[in-house]
């Protein structure tokens, strides 16, 4: 995660990069219009979000009944289970499974959860080795940097960028700027690494908690081999990732690829049940899954915040945010930009730390529009604003509440409130404004960059309205 | 139904559009609405709560309450005021001693176009010159109260009036209130990109039924030095409809 930088400057970098502005216009006009192919019927559309939205809903309100019997089938199923109350726990869980099996070389499938714990950079520091096989992934890990965007991890790169990327670490293949050809010399490195590694890790999708089933949605087939090649496989899943039964998948799969990549279906999807039985000739020898809570317990505590574990984390909301589209992933410096990492990433980390961060919204709601699950964003994140400066309401739920609360901000208010909130002063402050309205100010900080600013007018509509004879009562 | 209703005119409009409020009331007048403008209004909150300041909304909010007993409709030329209302009283309130009062009001509440189309079904002669126009539908009318429509079923009804359609023009415009004081850079870039794809479409002036995204617009369009004006809907209806002043 970038903090290093203030959210200012980060915001700077991003908007003084036309390249990289022109990289997410291009890439987000393009998934915003795969969507709406998708959805062209409303109606459909309609029963299919509110299908993925209830049972998502019952995911989440019955999280702790789910999460043990959960258990209980992943069990049953001989499948390891783990319990991580925070991402050092995840790690050092993962790193003794890897430990004990002696294993050295791992290779990931995407998984945004092990961005959040940083599980790559954990490796790293116990030598072991740990390659991305996303092919997305796999370039961001090879130019050493993060992704940004859960479901694109290098959208923000040009097709040159990636080449020049691409060809810097290979120099045996030929220079080539042709997407299918770098994704077939990808497929020919990635192609030993999955033969030569001890383990492999991957995400999940879904967990279904009747049946101890872990599911994966993928396009290239990565985390696939990832959990079947090597003989060691270790899940790692957020806690809310539960689903309850096998009949919950066709609606929120169905909505999961159209919404994120507009996809009727993906090219992959998985479902694992258990490690290779004795009367089968592949698949992984172990099985292991990691449940991670990392603050998802927490949120779960708040009734009107726990809607943010809802998220499938299909990234819609991110493709449809007119701020991500200026800004891109970085600019947010977290593991989860746009909307969806607005409203969870202050909840997980604090309003101390991120709390800044649900200032990058304008409060259109496009995001809440395309949600699969109908979780109301706006919403969350007016709360979140007002737990930065007031916060006598969640004070038990994260942490930092009111610590944003900005003096002369916070005295701003306090004016405004004793204005608007008394029409006898108000009338005399609206009078006096519209005599004086010569002496408007020609700049007021950043608004008159971008504007000529507006005078007030010579009369108030309360004068106009009174002059023309409207009643006022 | 009671031909009385409310005009709550929203504290932009109040001292930033005056003309476009009164036009929007002389409209509904000419339709045999009797419009109250009550004096005591100031505004609907929204600026407060956006910025996370609820205790100081709820005291503005509460004594708007006041303004409006009559069971009547209220209109308001503004679809983020009538959303505030709408949709955002009731989470305000809800744990607030005087939810019902609250609800009272909300419950009355009508963006303008909405109002005009849904419950008076206008109709509009348009006398004006030909002219062509883009419309920039807000969010909050768009997104919150559903109503986006409204504004182009009117317009649709004005005859000498072209409709151009601009890129992406469900995008937000970047005003989101304090949004563009907050992050000025980044709303100054949205806007920058809302009046480009407003230019491209050689379109004379644009539309809107919402004071701040105007606000947003216009001011960037003359910054730009750009010919293009800006006008609220209330406005350019009663200036094509009520003949030559």
């Amino acid at each position: 995660m970038d903090q290093a930088k203030s959210l200012e400057s980060r915001v700077g970098d991003a908007l003084g990069n036309e390249q990289l502005q022109s990289n997410f216009r291009s890439a987000m006009d393009y998934l915003v219009e795969k969507r709406s192919e998708k959805f062209q019927d409303e109606d459909s559309l309609i029963s299919l979000r509110d299908s993925a939205s209830s049972i998502r809903d019952n995911s989440i309100s019955n999280l702790p009944k789910l999460l043990v019997k959960l258990e209980e089938s992943l069990i049953n199923n001989n499948i390891q289970v783990h319990w991580a109350e925070t991402d050092i726990e995840a790690n050092n869980i993962i790193y003794q499974i890897l430990d004990e099996a002696n294993a050295k070389k791992v290779v990931k499938g995407k998984s945004m959860v092990t961005e959040e714990i940083e599980l790559n950079e954990f490796l790293d520091s116990k030598n072991i080795e740990i390659l991305e096989t996303d092919l997305g992934e796999f370039l961001v890990q090879l130019a050493n940097e993060k992704p940004s965007h859960i479901v694109m991890p290098a959208i923000h790169k040009s097709r040159r960028e990636i080449s020049k990327v691409f060809s810097d670490h290979f120099p045996d293949f030929p220079y080539t700027e042709d997407v299918d050809l770098i994704t077939q010399q990808a497929r020919k490195i990635l192609r030993d690494r999955f033969r030569e590694a001890d383990a492999g890790i991957s995400g999940v999708n879904f967990a279904v908690a009747e049946t101890g089933t872990l599911c994966l949605v993928e396009n290239e087939g990565n985390g696939r081999m990832c959990t079947t090649t090597p003989p060691l496989h270790i899940a790692v899943a957020g806690i809310e990732k539960v689903v309850e039964s096998l009949s919950d998948l066709p609606p929120l799969l169905d909505i999961l690829t159209k919404s994120a990549t507009g996809q009727e279906i993906t090219t992959y999807f998985n479902m694992i049940s258990s490690p290779r039985r004795h009367d089968e000739k592949d698949g992984p020898l172990s099985m292991h899954v990691v449940l991670l809570d990392n603050g998802r317990s927490k949120i779960h505590q708040n009734t009107e915040m726990q809607e943010t574990l809802k998220c499938i984390r299909c990234g819609s909301c991110i493709n449809h945010c007119p701020v991500y589209t200026q800004l891109g992933g970085h600019a947010y410096g977290t593991v989860y930009p746009g909307p969806i990492g607005i409203t969870l990433e202050p909840q997980q980390k604090g309003i101390s730390m991120l709390g800044d961060l649900t200032s990058l919204c304008t409060m259109c709601g496009a995001c809440a529009e395309v949600c699969p699950v109908q979780i109301p964003l706006p919403k969350l994140i007016n709360r979140l604003r007002s737990e930065t400066v007031e916060g006598d309401y969640m004070k038990q739920f994260i942490e930092g509440v009111g610590s944003q609360r900005k003096p002369m901000e916070s005295f701003t208010w306090q004016i405004w409130k004793y204005i608007y909130g008394n029409s006898a002063l108000y009338s005399i402050c609206s009078a006096v404004i519209t005599k004086l309205r010569f002496l408007a100010p020609k700049r007021i900080g950043g608004w008159s960059k971008y504007r000529v600013i507006q005078k007030p007018s010579r009369s108030s509509l309360k004068q106009l309205a009174k002059q023309a004879g409207i009643k006022n009562e | 139904m009671s031909n009385e209703v409310y005009f709550l005119g929203t504290c932009i409009v109040d001292l930033f559009y005056p003309n476009a409020g009164l036009a929007g009331m002389q409209i509904l007048q000419r339709e045999g609405i009797e419009v109250i403008y009550p004096s005591g209004q100031t505004c609907c909150g929204q600026p407060a709560f956006n910025s996370g300041y609820r205790k100081e909304t709820l005291k503005v909010a509460r004594a708007q309450m006041k303004c409006f007993p009559k069971n009547i409709p209220i209109i308001i030329p503004s679809g983020s005021c009538a959303g505030m209302i709408k949709h955002q009283w009731p989470n305000l309130f809800k744990d607030e001693q005087d939810l019902e009062a609250a609800m009272s009001v909300v419950e009355r509440v009508y963006e303008f176009t909405e109002f005009l189309v849904d419950r008076l079904n206008v109709k509009l002669i348009d006398l004006g010159e030909p002219t062509k126009i883009a419309i920039h539908t807000s969010c909050s009318s768009r997104n919150e109260m559903k109503v986006e429509d409204r504004i182009e079923k009117l317009i649709s009804q004005l005859s000498s009036v072209e409709v151009l359609e601009q890129e992406r023009k469900s995008e937000c415009c970047g005003f989101g209130g304090t949004f563009a004081v907050k992050q000025a850079d980044i709303s100054g870039s949205m806007v920058n990109d809302k009046t480009s794809a407003l230019e491209a479409t050689n379109a004379s002036c644009v539309i809107s039924q919402e004071c701040g995204c105007l606000m947003n617009i216009g001011g960037a369009l003359q910054k730009q030095n750009s010919k293009m004006k800006s006008q609220h809907i209330a406005q350019f209806i009663w200036d094509r409809t009520n003949g030559p002043s």
